[in-house]
Formats: structure tokens, sequence, C-alpha cells
């Protein structure tokens, strides 16, 4: 949060002062006057700085206008203009500020509420002054987190990054300054993307891209049509106080890369991402038919991978670097748990979206904001999603797993490294990525496996192309649904399924699956933002994701020639993993093998039971999981190098095409990718 | 125990409304806040409450005209009545606001109506001393009126 201004006293994270915690100010909402009154004089009794005002629609009138005039709100429940947990919603994501909710009301469920809506407390009516002395530890405690989280995210804003890794040095040099902070879903899943204006080291105030205002945004966007959708006219469009047309830009950017990524249009250089690829990602959501829920989610997770993304792509020096940071705890979090959340969720789930992802295209429209929560649930990527912080893990649930680290930031990062076709996360590398993966499904994937493994890390780092670069050849081919085909013969995709892919029929499949897939893949991206995090510092992680796709690959794989769809797509993407073993599939365990071998062989355990898992989730699933191996694998490798500058997908882009990384490429962060609904 | 007649009078006043039941702790609450600068504090704040109340009142009787009752509204307006209510620590008044919140949620329309009439009474019948008792202490002395006896 930018405390900034006001109480010096407030705004040192750490020190506290002697007068602290007096001269917290204060904004109190509540439509009862008489509470209003009571409330202002026994805060002012504490020695805070009360401002009141007895409608929400002026609390956040107040809060826009003096960004950083207020260290915490308190705020009723029941009102008439707005109710309190949206208005609580609205803070949270506009301005990150801490909020406590009150009420007469102390049922079971609307303290839950407050909770989940991420208030951080809830106060029961009347209020004593007991329980007012104390509300400056939640400020104090935001701050902390806040800044434990640029920390990790790299930023370098406050300067003090204790945690600051070399990984997140990498990262966060340039692209995402901006106050990263991992904003953790507050909630309740959604809602917490934090986009990260790109003023670099400057603490802004995060735009979160939540699933209403993404759903804004494309109601902007489709009503201005898919070319002529200008950030400014959007930001006229969608009428959002408080947003900016740079936040609108870097969402756009993701968005665009989405959308690429599902119709699989031809891929534009990595500048596609930046590119408003808007139609790409619609169709991506339809890849995710595999799992409705997973587009559900992924749908949601576009939004608010959008969001991520675009957080992690605007902020994105955060997003990247807050995955790599916490990396061997991120990495953790999200190849151990992942996987096993994968299975077990994203088992169920994988069959549900397994669905061929072809006739996604139209379809993103099922996936429900509510589903980015349960991406997590898909378990797929859920890994993925975690790295952004909140929302990738929600994408990564529903969709792809790949996609959901779509969230740009995480997405791309984790998509690189885990090759799987993470998708997106980077949206913007996923899509390369994700083609690479999305050679999985060929047979030709039998290759990728090589390429992951000899390349190990370092090709992770690419994101995907690394690894894929020992198959280069392969590698393009896959691609395609992408549009990044174009982009993966740079990266080399190796997946292995440009090599098949050429000759195989799934070829045109594949486009289709790759939308979807790289939708998925998107969904990996997203863990593999996670992982890259993760795996930026240690490969492994990477190796794990990639079990989890190649399992599903195997699955498909097999059924590659015929099944391209999206199981193949899936696959693809988690195939990498597997695609790159077997060709198919059945390599995922093996690549899963191999990309431990490349990657920190420590891992390599996790890989393979991921993979385990994969081969026993229904073919559809696996997908699912894949992504999330995949992101362990290597990414680190992959991943590390670009993404601490720039966007994963940025790095990927350049791996691919050879590039010197480029950073904003990845700016999708968000999105990338395919689970991005449109 | 003070030695000037009125204001023992007003400590009289103050503690039956406590034994009562008519007031709570949160009044309490509302006494400690009161200081030289905010010397009639709590009087404002019931004179307040009175008068925002008094708006509350007048839709739960409007709505309560209204047959079928629509009880989520009456709940709306009753959860906002007993919030303030609450507030300056009007015991009986949010007792009644609670029963009344029960009868809603049970869809009990005859009790609801028993209910409020109740709630009126206690509602009307608390103004009464409050106000006599804010005129005591007007008289007793700004200062030692609604403070905790040192």
């Amino acid at each position: 949060m930018s405390s900034a201004s006001s109480s010096a006293a407030w705004k040192s994270a750490d020190s506290v002062p002697d007068q602290f915690p007096a001269g917290l100010r204060v904004l109190v909402v509540d439509d009862d006057p008489t509470c209003l009154i009571i409330l202002e004089k026994m805060l002012r009794t504490c020695s805070y700085e009360v401002t009141k005002c007895n409608r929400a629609e002026t609390a956040l009138a107040i809060l826009r206008e003096n960004k950083n005039g207020f260290d915490i709100v308190i705020s009723d429940v029941h009102m008439p203009d707005m109710d309190g947990f949206k208005l609580l919603e609205h803070i949270g994501l506009e301005m990150d500020l801490p909020v406590i909710m009150m009420s007469a009301d102390d049922g079971k469920h609307v303290v839950m509420k407050g909770v989940t809506h991420g208030a951080c407390d809830y106060l029961i009516k009347p209020v004593r002054m007991e329980a007012l002395k104390n509300i400056w530890q939640h400020v104090i405690r935001k701050r902390k987190n806040g800044w434990k989280d640029l920390e990790q995210s790299g930023s370098v804003e406050e300067g003090d990054r204790q945690q600051k890794q070399s990984e997140d040095a990498e990262y966060s040099s340039s692209a995402n300054e901006g106050n990263w902070k991992s904003s953790k879903k507050r909630k309740d899943d959604e809602d917490e993307t934090e986009d990260r204006d790109d003023t670099s080291t400057l603490k802004k105030p995060r735009v979160v891209w939540s699933v209403e205002l993404h759903q804004q945004f494309v109601a902007a966007v489709n009503q201005l049509g898919i070319d002529k959708a200008v950030p400014k006219k959007i930001l006229e469009l969608m009428n959002v106080p408080g947003l900016t047309r740079e936040n609108v830009a870097s969402h756009l950017q993701k968005y665009r890369l989405y959308l690429r990524r599902l119709s699989g249009v031809s891929p534009h250089a990595n500048n596609s991402f930046m590119n408003p690829q808007e139609e790409t990602f619609g169709p991506l959501s339809s890849v995710s038919g595999l799992d409705l829920q997973a587009l559900a989610a992924g749908g949601q997770l576009p939004a608010q991978c959008l969001a991520t993304l675009q957080a992690a792509a605007l902020g994105r020096s955060t997003a990247k670097s807050s995955i790599p940071m916490p990396l061997v705890d991120q990495r953790n979090i999200f190849s151990f748990e992942n996987p096993k959340l994968r299975f077990g969720e994203g088992q169920q789930q994988l069959m549900n979206t397994n669905k061929p992802i072809n006739l996604l295209h139209g379809i993103p429209t099922t996936m429900e904001p509510k589903q980015l929560t349960t991406s997590q649930s898909i378990g797929n990527i859920n890994m993925q999603v975690a790295s952004h912080g909140v929302q990738s893990s929600q994408n990564n649930s529903a969709l792809i797993n790949m996609q959901v680290a779509s969230h740009g930031v995480q997405s791309s990062q984790n998509n690189s490294a885990l090759i799987n076709m993470q998708v997106a996360s980077h949206s913007v590398q996923s899509n390369q990525n994700n083609s690479a993966l999305m050679q999985m499904g060929q047979p030709q994937f039998a290759r990728a496996p090589r390429l992951p493994l000899s390349v190990g890390q370092p090709i992770i780092s690419n994101g995907i192309a690394a690894s894929y670069n020992p198959v280069p050849q392969s590698s393009s081919m896959l691609n395609f649904p992408m549009n990044h085909a174009s982009e993966l013969p740079g990266n080399g995709f190796p997946l292995g399924s440009t090599p098949g892919m050429s000759g195989c029929t799934s070829k045109g499949t594949f486009q289709e699956d790759f939308n979807s897939e790289i939708k998925g893949s998107v969904g990996f991206m997203s863990s593999y933002d996670i992982f890259n995090n993760l795996n930026q510092h240690k490969p492994q992680n990477w190796e794990l994701q990639n079990v989890g796709m190649t399992f599903d690959d195997s699955r498909h794989s097999n059924s590659l020639q015929g099944n391209l769809d999206l199981s193949q797509s899936v696959l693809v993407q988690q195939g990498f993993s597997s695609g790159r073993m077997s060709g198919q599939n059945r390599s995922a365990a093996v690549v899963s093998k191999a990309m431990f071998s490349a990657g920190d062989s420590t891992e390599p355990g996790n890989l393979l039971n991921v993979s385990q898992h994969l081969n026993s989730l229904p073919v559809d699933n696996t997908i699912r999981v894949k992504t999330e191996s995949v992101a362990d694998v290597n990414s680190d490798n992959l991943f590390i190098d670009h993404f601490g500058q720039e966007d994963l997908m940025s790095a990927l882009l350049k791996q691919q095409q050879g590039i010197a990384p480029a950073e904003n490429e990845f700016d999708f962060d968000g999105y990338s990718l395919d689970n991005i609904q449109v | 125990m003070e030695r000037n007649p009125l204001r023992r009078q007003l400590q009289i006043m103050r503690k039956s409304l406590f034994d009562q039941g008519y007031l709570d702790e949160q009044f309490v609450q509302l006494e400690e806040l009161q200081d030289d600068s905010n010397p009639n504090f709590v009087e404002e704040v019931v004179t307040l409450y009175y008068r925002d109340s008094a708006r509350l009142i007048l839709n739960l009787e409007q709505a309560l005209e209204r047959k079928p009752y629509n009880f989520n509204k009456l709940d709306a307006y009753m959860h906002q009545f007993k919030g303030s209510s609450s507030s300056i620590g009007a015991k009986k008044v949010k007792a009644e606001s609670t029963l009344f919140r029960e009868y809603c949620k049970s869809g009990n329309g005859e009790g609801c109506m028993r209910c409020f009439q109740q709630l009126k009474k206690e509602y009307a019948t608390l103004r009464k001393k409050l106000e006599a008792y804010f005129q005591l202490a007007r008289q007793a002395g700004p200062m030692e009126t609604a403070c905790r006896p040192k």
C-alpha cells in the first residue's frame, strides 16, 4: 500500500514512532448517524484522525481523490446505497487499504462473508472503545505483508527488500517495479489481482482486475470491436473511476494475447502479446473446454488472470518477481501442493474440462468468475495460479492450469519454466511456450522429451522455448494453434510437437487444440509463473509441473493423433513434458523425469509422482495437471532468465525468437492465456 | 456520594435506569467519551438517536400496514433500528428489536405486530426517562452529569 504521505509514523513499516498509533487516518462509513458520531468520537479519543461519511459512494470518492490519505477504513455492512462488502472489494482492489467491517449482525455467515471478502476484521455493534484502540495493528500488519510481498516479488520499491532474492533481482530488475504486493486473493480468489502500475519503484495503488472489472472491460472491448479497441476508448467506455489508461493498456495487452491463444491465430511475433489480440482470447476460453469449469475459472481467470496478468504485466516486475521469490516456498507450494491439488481436484476437473477444446472458441462464457476460484480446484494448474498469488491459482484450476498462470506475470513465468504450455502464463509467453508444449500432443513429442532434458533448465527458462530448443523443429510446429507457432520456431519449443506436427494432421487439430491448449497452457503458465518463481530457484519445480502435464498428454497423446483435440492440447501443455517424452503422452512421466533431470534432480520425485497422477487422471484431466508439472521443471532456468525482467512472455518470446529477453512482452502476465475468457 | 442534592438525585436516577434494565454498559461508554471539549456529548448523541430512529419507526409502521408483510424489509429496518439502539445502550429497546427480528425470520406476522407495539412503548418510556435525566443533569451542573463517580 502506499501509505505514503501523512503520518510519517504510519509510513514506516517497521519502525513505530513513539506517539504511535496516534495520527492514524481512519475513514468511517456508516449510514446510521448515531453510530457514526459515536465512532468518530471514540476514534478521536484514541488520537486518530477521523473522517466520517454516511454513504459508500462518498467514501469511495474520498478515497479515490485522496489515494494516500487514509490508513484504514471502517465500514458498516448494511448500507442503503451500496453493500458494505462491495465497498470492501472496491477498496481492496483500488486502494488496497485494510478494511474493518462492522454490523449489529453477528451471525456467523455474515462474519464469514467479511472474511472471504477480505475484511481484516469484523466488529459487532455496539462498538466499544477497546475494539477501536487496536485497529492500528491491521495497518501495520498489512504493511508488513505488503513489504514482504514486495520483496519477494522483487519489487524494488520499498527499498528494503530483505528477502530479495537473487531471483527476484532477476525478475524484477526491470519490468515491474510497481508495488507488487502479492495480493493473495483476498478472498477468495478473485478479485484480488493487482494491477501494478508500471511506475517503477513507486508504490502506486494497484488496480486489481476483478472479475467484474474485467467483464466491464470485455464489454467495452466488444462494443468497440476488437480491432478498434484502444485503451483510451476502452477506458472511456468502462468509466471506472481511478482506472488509468495505462492500466487498461496493459490489461488489453494481456487480453489480446489471451485471445490469440484461444483462436490460435497466427502467432504474432512476440509483439503479439502486446498486440491486441482480443480475439485470441476469446477462443482460448473455448479451449478451455477442457474444463468448462476451468474455463469458467479460466474465464474467470481471464478476468482475473487478466487482472493478474495485467497486474503482472503492469507490475510485472512484481509478478515475476513474486514468483521467483518465494520460489522456494512457492515452489514447494505449487509444485508439490499443486500436484496434489490437481490430482484430486484436477482430476475431476480435468475430466470436465477436457472437452475438446476445439469448440471452445466461443465458449468462454462458461467460465464464470466463480470459477476462478474453482480453477484452483482444478488443481491442474493451480499451482500456477499460486504463483501470482491470488490470481494465478485461480486460473489454474479451472483451466488448463497453464493458463492460469496467464495472469500474466505468473503464468508466463511459469509457463516458461514449465514449458508447459503454460500457457500463457505470460500470456505472451505462454503462447509461445504453449506452442511448444502443444507440440507435445504430437507424436513428435518424442522428441520433446529430449529437449527438456537436455536443456534442462535453461530451456525452460525460455519458457518453453528453452526446453524446446533441442527440438526446435517441433517447436515451431506445435505452437501453432497458438499463433505462436511462428513464435515457436524462434523458441524452438522443442516440445517435440513440431516434428510431429508438421506431419500430423493433428496439427490442424492442434490449432484448435492449441488454442485450447494454449489456454491450457496458459493455465500452466500461470502455474508456471508460480513455478517460475519457484523454479527460478529451483528448476525442480519445473519438473514437477511438467509432470502433471505430461500425464495428460500421455493419455491424450495416445489419442493424439486422433484426439488432438483438447486433450491433446491440454496435453500439449502438459504434454510438453510428456510430449517431449514420448511424443504423445506417455512420456509424461518420462518427461517429467527428464525434466527432473534437467532441472534439479531433487524434484524428480515430485514430478514423477505428478505424472503418475496424471496418468491416472482421465485423459482430459491430465492436461490440467500437467501444467503444473511443467512449471516445475526447469522453469527456473528458462524463466529465470527472462523473467527477471520482463514478463515471462517476453522472456519466452525472446527465447523463441532468440531475441534478447523482451521485457515488455510479458506484460501480459495476467493473461496468459488461455483461460482468459473473453 | 454527592453532596449536592441535585447531583445525588441524578446519581440515583442514573442508577435506577441501569438497574431497571433500560440502559446497559454501552451507555457508560458514551459517558466516558464526554469530556470538557464535549460536555454534553451523551445528550447530543441521544437526541440524534431519537431523531433518526423516529424515521425508522415510521418506516416500520408503514411497512406493517401493508399486508402481506414483507418480512425481509421489516427485518432490514429493524436491523438498522437495532444497531442504533444498541449504540446508545438502550437495552430494553434492543431486546425488543431482537425479538421482532426473530418473528420476521419465522414469518410470524402476529408476533411482529405485537412485538412492535411493545417496542414502541419501551422506546417512548426510555425517551421520557432520558429527557428527565438530562434535564436534571443540566440543572445539577454540567461537569458532573453523566460522569462516572470519581
